[in-house]
């Protein structure tokens, strides 16, 4: 698959209605998806034989304040190429950045550990630094803040000057 | 049967007593070099459970950088990975210039993409010299630290900074390298090839190293996969991804060179992995060196004054170049409204920056990918089962840089 436009009609066509919105810019494919289906989405964007992306680079949110939805989780998926011709490098089939909408009450979402380990991580450090609760996580706590850390730093409304309470070793 | 769960099943009748103990490792241990708590459950030697804990070296990196220019986000991008900060730099740089849509000169794409190599060996060496000095090998950890004195010497005559380079800048480079750099790039080149023999000849074969570091560490390649582990921990179980040859960017696509891959995955691999991409850029930076020479005097920045504001000799010179000077200090450069997502291959990794604007002169979002994190991740897979001791063979080759992965 050449272009990103073609990647997007492939998308479009796997996944339907749950298509909110599709574009290239800047030569990166975006998909919009609800919120409630994201999981479902990822699910079969990974298990289809032509897009199979088997690789979840990174996930991060957004903090669009005054916005509804006010969050956004943003996918970045990768298709990596396993078994390229003998002695040639591996390639990157193709990227796909999928977008989910999440507001701000209830502020939750799908987990997708199950089908990618590094969500584990990443949607930890989601909910650390946003506050975004994630449904089906098997470990959600704090990965870059201490336990006793008071609000989520990332958030648009978090002051940048503030202090939090000096906390002591636990033991 | 996993080992971890051989150990936990009832003892027979009549065996000695015996009970798991719980260890805390860090979060500034010794034979660690990066900021990281590892509590551990052992039974004996063997870790029956772990949790690594990470965050100590966490900054705040994406809060301070939406409060200040474009510009004044690239020194925070230096002290992600301070043993590459140039490619940090690069990063965020590329994927701000993505949203520019600006293209920077060719003598500039090559400086950088020789920057990059420079920065790519000072991080291997440290990996691999720190790896054999926290396994209790001094000599070998001199070589190496002595090779990377004269990469970080070389860093300085390029921008003026031994470790937190602020080199790159969007649209360009700080500044062009000169005719003294590259000649002193060529014997410096030589040196580090002798020492890297050097160090290959009391590490590469000594039978205690190689009993510490084979058959340790290891996962399964579709846990790396699932993990979404890059870099030279993917490439040693047999994955040959490097984007660099995957998605060329700079001049990587007119420069021949080759992509070392192992073939099990242990650290025995990853370390073999390091030592031959450091072969390979000297090589890469041996190709960029006449390109250099050939090209003296071209620019290296774009021209648009919006983006990579005049030089000083023309500023002190002139009014208009002096208002442009300003209001780029001042006001920031405009980066259109827009989001983008750009990754270069650091020594572990993708490292990718994932930029928002909202077209004002500060950045809306700026989210960092690091390939520490992502490795980091998979080391309680990696080593429940194993030795206490494999711990930090494994920490070593994962590379853990605290800088990075807390952001």
């Amino acid at each position: 698959m050449a272009g990103a436009d073609e990647l997007l009609a492939t998308v479009r066509s796997l996944l339907g209605g749950d298509v909110l919105d599709a574009h290239t810019h800047l030569g990166d494919a975006t998909v919009l998806v609800p919120a409630g289906r994201a999981r479902e989405c990822l699910q079969r964007l990974r298990d289809d034989p032509n897009l199979a992306f088997n690789l979840l680079v990174d996930l991060t949110a957004v903090d669009y304040l005054g916005r509804e939805p006010r969050f956004e989780l943003v996918y970045h998926l990768a298709s990596l190429d396993l078994a390229p011709p003998d002695g040639e490098p591996c390639r990157i089939r193709h990227r796909l950045r999928v977008k989910a909408g999440v507001p701000e009450k209830p502020c939750e979402a799908d987990s997708v550990a199950s089908l990618w380990d590094a969500a584990n991580w990443y949607e930890r450090e989601v909910y650390d630094l946003y506050g975004v609760v994630f449904r089906g996580h098997p470990d959600l706590r704090r990965i870059l803040l201490y336990d006793e850390f008071q609000g989520h730093p990332l958030r648009k409304d978090y002051p940048k000057e503030r202090r939090q309470p000096l906390v002591g070793p636990r033991n | 049967m996993t080992q971890a769960a051989i150990h936990r099943a009832p003892r027979p009748k009549g065996d000695l007593h015996t009970e798991t103990q719980v260890v805390s490792m860090g979060p500034s241990h010794p034979a660690t070099h990066g900021t990281v708590k590892i509590m551990l459950e052992i039974d004996g030697e063997e870790i029956v459970e772990m949790d690594v804990q990470i965050g100590y070296l966490h900054r705040g990196f994406e809060k301070e950088c939406e409060s200040g220019t474009w510009y004044q986000a690239i020194p925070y991008t230096d002290r992600l990975n301070y043993n590459s900060a140039i490619l940090a730099n690069l990063a965020f740089c590329m994927s701000v210039e993505k949203l520019l849509g600006c293209e920077i000169p060719r003598r500039g794409q090559w400086v950088r993409t020789l920057a990059s190599e420079l920065s790519r060996m000072g991080d291997h060496l440290t990996r691999l010299g720190a790896a054999c000095l926290e396994l209790g090998a001094m000599t070998p950890f001199l070589y190496g630290i002595e090779a990377r004195e004269l990469c970080w010497d070389l860093q300085e005559m390029l921008c003026g900074a031994r470790v937190t380079s602020n080199y790159v800048r969007i649209g360009g480079i700080q500044r062009d390298v000169t005719p003294g750099f590259l000649e002193r790039l060529r014997s410096s080149l030589a040196r580090i090839e002798e020492l890297l023999a050097d160090f290959d000849k009391v590490v590469t074969s000594n039978r205690i190293f190689v009993d510490r570091f084979r058959n340790t560490g290891m996962l399964p390649l579709e846990k790396l996969i699932s993990y979404g582990v890059t870099g030279p921990l993917l490439r040693a179980a047999g994955v040959p991804l490097d984007l660099r040859k995957a998605e060329p960017y700079l001049v990587y696509d007119e420069i021949d060179f080759d992509v070392p891959i192992g073939t099990t995955g242990d650290n025995y691999d990853r370390f073999l992995v390091c030592q031959e991409e450091l072969v390979q850029s000297i090589r890469i930076m041996r190709a960029c060196a006449p390109v250099l020479e050939k090209t003296l005097g071209e620019p290296v920045n774009v021209a648009d004054p919006r983006i990579r504001w005049p030089g000083k000799d023309r500023v002190f010179g002139r009014m208009e170049e002096l208002i442009q000077q300003f209001k780029g200090v001042t006001e920031g450069i405009r980066v259109p409204a827009g989001e983008a997502y750009a990754a270069v291959e650091s020594p572990n990794g993708e490292l990718g920056f994932y930029v928002v604007s909202d077209g004002t002169g500060k950045p809306y979002k700026v989210r960092c990918r690091p390939p520490s994190f992502a490795n980091v991740a998979p080391m309680r897979d990696m080593l429940i089962g194993g030795m206490l001791a494999d711990i930090v063979p494994t920490f070593d080759m994962i590379n853990m840089i605290g800088g990075e992965c807390d952001r």
